[in-house]
């Protein structure tokens, strides 16, 4: 990733949280805008779930990160913290690859 | 940075507490949220480095972009291999909710041009979610502030922490870390599946983003799964 490509990310989030306090100051957005924005990250949060662990980037592939996807998505369901969520899905995979490649 | 509603849940008891205690419960649970998502920045810091960042690189997207899901998202999807381009445009997707936040608080912010511009680099989930669940625009005012700076100062330096971890680790590929991300989207996006709309916005883009991996190149499955916000977003509203 490029500093400049850093930047234009920088700088779009910030014109995006500046956008209320500089320019709109004190109107509010209608009911269904505020729903869709709210909305966005969501759909695209499962399609990188769906993306990142049942492909390699154009096929559909099964691997370790099926089952250490399988493993976060337990622990979040029992409540686990985020970095422990991460941890226990990398160990999942850690230990399919050590024991799948001896 | 975590999510918006987890954030809101999170400081509703901080505002339970604050009404008992004004100034010490409001600062305490400012913090509280801060090092919170140190954990949080730890994790991201790490795997900027597996991804390929710099550590200057890392730490100047966590003090400059300021935004977990979109940092994590933007790395995540150059780690799996995509090109740079939609990832950086997927990114800026995924942070559209900070147009409403910014509009949330805008009352907050004092008049003054500098101090607003200042104040919209600290608009994110957790200075959003704490400002809002204040009973009054003063408290509110406080709590924007002082979430902002103590989330700014533990997501910076726990970045910088995370990418020294990830420098030390010799060998990334043995470690799991292509597991790591996907498991770190289902812990962002689980939080946020409280209502029937989000479920249903998250099982369309789930099936949209496949259906566009056979055909498109890296990235543009993902955009792609954002339509789904539009057409359950619309249909809701």
């Amino acid at each position: 990733m490029s500093w400049p490509a850093i930047l234009v990310l920088a700088a779009g989030v910030y014109a995006m949280k500046a956008l209320g306090p500089l320019v709109i100051r004190r109107r509010e957005l209608p009911e269904r805008g505020r729903s869709l924005i709210a909305l966005v990250a969501v759909p695209m949060l499962a399609g990188l779930v769906v993306v990142q662990t049942a492909t390699d980037g154009s096929r559909f592939v099964a691997d370790a990160r099926l089952p250490a996807v399988a493993v976060a998505a337990l622990a979040v369901w029992r409540r686990a913290p985020f970095a422990l969520t991460v941890v226990l899905a990398g160990a999942t995979s850690a230990v399919l690859h050590i024991v799948f490649t001896r | 940075m975590i999510d918006g509603r987890a954030a809101e849940q999170r400081t509703r008891h901080g505002a339970r507490a604050t009404a008992r205690r004004p100034l010490g419960g409001l600062v305490g649970r400012a913090v509280g949220i801060g090092l919170a998502t140190g954990a949080y920045g730890l994790s991201f810091g790490a795997l900027a480095i597996t991804a390929g960042l710099s550590l200057p690189k890392a730490a100047a997207m966590s003090a400059l972009v300021f935004t977990g899901a979109t940092q994590l998202s933007v790395v995540g999807a150059l780690a799996a291999g995509g090109a740079v381009a939609p990832a950086v445009a997927s990114g800026l997707v995924i942070a559209g909710r900070h147009v409403a936040y910014g509009i949330a608080v805008a009352p907050l912010l004092p008049a003054a041009l500098r101090v607003r511009l200042a104040g919209a680099h600290l608009v994110i989930d957790e200075s959003t979610a704490m400002a809002r669940a204040q009973p009054d625009a003063p408290s509110g005012r406080l709590a924007f502030w002082v979430t902002g700076a103590s989330v700014f100062v533990c997501w910076n330096a726990a970045t910088i922490a995370g990418a020294l971890i990830g420098r030390a680790i010799a060998d990334p590929a043995a470690l799991g870390l292509d597991a790591v991300f996907p498991a770190a989207f289902v812990a962002l996006l689980a939080p946020q599946l409280t209502t029937r709309a989000a479920r249903e916005a998250a099982l369309a883009g789930a099936a949209i983003a496949a259906a566009f991996v056979p055909f498109s190149p890296a990235g543009v499955p993902i955009l792609a799964a954002a339509a789904a916000a539009l057409a359950v977003g619309w249909r809701r509203a």
